[in-house]
């Protein structure tokens, strides 16, 4: 056997005396799709973090092509052909996205950076289905999905021996996921080896060669695809099934429940055209279709955060046209948002879980004072409890949480303004498998208690399972509305691209 | 019409000293004569080139205090040295830039590897720099070379010296600011430091590399300061820290890094400059003039901000 591309020999990890990788031999081949699987704290970030060269072992070594390398920086591991994607998304958001790319790997001409890398870097998002995105636009006004796709780009324009991808397609549409794995596949013919974590067990399905399982900082199994039965791999992880990840849906509320959110004809700056939908108390509706369609707008028009929205939105029978967040969240209306990006919009990274969690509270009462009085510091920690949060302290910063965490205390300070409506944003985005089943049942036990909730979701399986109801987005309009049986991956993709219902009738 | 619409605040800034400086023209008593365009000029190229010092340490997300006692010690250490022969007063030139260099050096490895905020470390260094120029010439006096100065702050044809000047300073620092690896990777220092480390970017060498050019072009300044003056004085420090600050801002440069151009800081400088010279003309009592100076300044700046009216989703008010 020739030597790996990439090999870890019993490397560890701590941070702070908290083991995070424990002894773990590790080999990546070249020409491998090789993914990695494993819930949140089972070392997949140290491992990809210690490969990209933004922390070191403590113990053992990386060999790279059978030498011992040190990958003291970002910089230094590009240099041994390691590049990484990370979550986190790493473009300089006043650049220009044809400057994000190049910058990656400048390459010069008397001095300045030639002209043919910007060509090439336009080729490079070309080639990914990015036609759409200019060099010339900042990168801070891209959409999320739009920066996820200059990411990889960016990634691919260094022309990696080792590609990383951390939850690369997480914001991404389905069409887009398909174009960049078609990449994938020829860059594994070209010789990559590939790295792929993702929380889609259908992405793992469809792209990888090779599965590696880590638990607890340890690596448990690698095998390949298709020698063991999703069940087992899960299994493998956490040692649950399947059918645990989506609670039971309960009776479908019928049309004597009341309407607590009643939106009609709703418009606003052509991105959203006469949207009218509706949720009743105890309900789950979903917003589907392909990513900038329209739903994250709707989330914010009812919301209060767009300026000149027409049209009527009443929660509980009264007209709450033209709030703003602030007098949105009020008892009287009782509205909740959690955002897209929870980094930027839904926490305040640099402070504490209790501060971010007290946050929400703000200015529905004079000064947060009288809160205190009515107990609600004892119903955030009921509120922790019940979403069982994993933190050391209430003191520690918020950033120091996994991501599945993060979200959980986003959920939380919302829940404990009591709201009538929930409105969630993709929650459970590059969450793993365990923190998403937790906040699927967290949610539609809010739906039992009576919690009207919207959920805007890029996953079709979540839509699916979890949702009584789905509006269809395509273009600013709601295409269409699927219940009960009609509610089939097939009927789903087939209105997310608004054909007619023929592609539902086979399912 | 793209490239007018994402350099709006820049044509904004434009618009606003076109304005500013056809009212200074109508009420100046000399009115448009080659005489009271060079002295603006002059005036405008000591405070433009001040700013872009302050710019390039506001670009890498710095605020740089020792910007005024820089210029303040390099122009005593020139009021000492242009003098002489022409191979002497070059190798004065040349000595107070590289002492206007270290000087930002100097801060630059402060807040690099000291790992101290910017502005307690330039507030440090720059009461330093501010010694040193005391130490140097206690009270105002020396010379510089008298021929070099007619050269460079009168007019050649009817356009100033100064002017020229500082087109070719825009001009020089274009191109490589925008286009060169090192340029580039200042903005994405100021646009965000972890995604430049994330994306390979020696970071290290970005920073240091601003605040050098910072403090050779506070030595710029320092050298035309003579030029215009004649003399070193050790006391011009404070006015040009702020103003250099203010000029920034006014010239669209985000304090929070990454965003704007030296083009930006010099027209903030110039609108600054004819701000006050307004003032002088106008016929207010002299103790109302620093008010109407902030009350013009003030409304300048919320002109720049007049963007943020038209947005239609809040969120973007604070990105």
């Amino acid at each position: 056997m020739t030597e790996p591309l990439v090999r870890l020999k019993s490397v560890s990890k701590s941070y702070g005396g908290v083991p995070a990788l424990t002894d773990v031999d590790f080999n990546c081949e070249a020409g491998l799709i090789h993914a990695i699987l494993g819930e949140n704290g089972a070392g997949k970030s140290t491992l990809m973090k210690l490969l990209a060269g933004v922390i070191q072992p403590d113990t053992g070594e990386i060999l790279v092509s059978g030498e011992a390398a040190r990958l003291t920086s970002p910089r230094e591991a590009a240099r041994h052909g390691m590049v990484c994607m990370f979550q986190e998304l790493s473009l300089m958001p006043h650049l220009s996205v044809g400057d994000n790319i190049v910058i990656s790997a400048p390459r010069t001409r008397f001095g300045l950076l030639h002209p043919a890398a910007y060509d090439d870097a336009r080729a490079m998002l070309d080639r990914i289905g990015a036609t759409g995105i200019s060099l010339s636009a900042r990168a801070s006004e891209l959409s999320l999905a739009e920066r996820q796709l200059v990411e990889i780009a960016k990634a691919l324009f260094r022309k990696p021996r080792l590609l990383i991808l951390d939850e690369a397609t997480s914001a991404l549409t389905r069409k887009h996921v398909e174009t960049i794995f078609d990449v994938l596949r020829d860059l594994k013919r070209q010789g990559v080896a590939i790295l792929f974590i993702s929380h889609r067990m259908h992405e793992v399905d469809a792209i990888a060669d090779r599965i590696s399982v880590f638990r607890n900082g340890r690596h448990i199994d690698t095998f390949d695809v298709g020698t063991r039965s999703p069940n087992e791999v899960i299994n493998l992880m956490i040692g649950r099934s399947l059918e645990e990840l989506f609670p039971a849906r309960a009776a479908t509320p019928n049309k004597d429940t009341p309407v607590v959110l009643d939106v009609s004809d709703l418009s606003w700056n052509g991105q959203l055209l006469d949207v009218r939908m509706h949720v009743r108390k105890g309900e789950v509706v979903g917003l589907g279709g392909l990513d900038g369609q329209g739903q994250q707008y709707l989330m914010h028009a009812v919301f209060g955060v767009l300026r000149g929205v027409s049209g009527r939105v009443e929660v509980n029978g009264k007209q709450i046209s033209g709030v703003l967040p602030s007098q949105a969240k009020q008892a009287e209306i009782g509205l909740a948002l959690v955002p897209e990006d929870r980094k930027t919009e839904g926490l305040i990274l640099g402070m504490s879980i209790a501060e971010n969690l007290r946050l929400a509270a703000l200015g529905r009462v004079p000064f947060g004072i009288l809160d205190i009085e009515n107990g609600s510091e004892a119903r955030i920690r009921q509120l922790i409890d019940r979403l069982s949060l994993t933190y050391g302290s209430l003191e520690s910063p918020v950033a120091a949480l996994s991501g599945g965490n993060q979200q959980k205390v986003v959920i939380a300070k919302w829940l404990a303004l009591s709201p009538r409506c929930l409105l969630l944003m993709d929650p459970t985005r590059g969450i793993d498998l365990p923190t998403k089943a937790q906040i699927y049942r967290l949610l539609r036990e809010l739906a039992r208690e009576g919690l009207a909730i919207v959920l805007q979701s890029t996953d079709y399986e979540e839509l699916i399972h979890l949702c009584d109801r789905v509006y269809v987005f395509y273009g600013g309009r709601i295409v269409r509305e699927l219940t009960g049986d009609q509610l089939t991956p097939n009927a789903l993709i087939a209105a997310s691209m608004n054909l007619p219902n023929s592609a539902s009738a086979h399912s | 019409m793209n490239l007018l619409r994402r350099n709006r605040s820049l044509a904004i800034t434009i618009v606003a000293l076109a304005v500013l400086f056809a009212v200074f023209i109508a009420i100046h008593p000399r009115g448009f004569s080659t005489y009271v365009i060079t002295i603006w000029f002059n005036q405008g190229t000591l405070l433009g080139l001040a700013a872009i010092a302050q710019f390039f340490v506001v670009l890498v997300r710095g605020v740089d205090l020792s910007v005024g006692p820089t210029i303040a010690l390099t122009n005593v250490v020139a009021s000492y040295l242009l003098l002489g022969s022409p191979g002497a007063i070059t190798f004065g030139i040349i000595a107070v830039l590289l002492v206007g260099t270290l000087c930002g050096l100097a801060n630059g490895v402060a807040v690099v590897y000291g790992r101290i905020q910017p502005i307690v470390a330039t507030l440090a260094t720059g009461g330093m720099i501010s010694g040193l120029a005391l130490l140097l010439r206690p009270t105002p006096g020396g010379s510089v070379d008298e021929a070099l100065s007619d050269a460079l702050t009168y007019d050649i044809h009817g356009v100033p010296a100064s002017a020229i000047m500082l087109l070719v300073v825009l001009l020089v620092l274009h191109i490589p600011l925008r286009r060169s690896p090192l340029g580039l990777a200042m903005y994405a220092v100021g646009s965000s430091e972890q995604s430049a480390y994330m994306t390979g970017v020696r970071v290290t060498r970005a920073k240091l590399a601003a605040y050098g050019a910072s403090g050779t072009f506070a030595a710029l300044a320092g050298l035309y300061v003579s030029m215009v003056t004649l003399t070193g004085d050790p006391g011009i420090g404070p006015a040009y820290t702020l103003n250099s600050i203010a000029a920034v801002v006014l010239g669209g440069i985000a304090l929070s890094g990454g965003v704007g151009s030296p083009l930006g800081a010099v027209v903030g400088a110039l609108i600054l400059k004819t701000i006050s010279s307004l003032m002088f003309f106008s016929g207010l009592p002299p103790l109302a003039q620093p008010f109407f100076e902030g009350l013009v300044l003030a409304l300048a700046i919320v002109l720049g901000a007049f963007g943020m009216i038209n947005v239609r989703n809040r969120l973007e008010l604070f990105r």
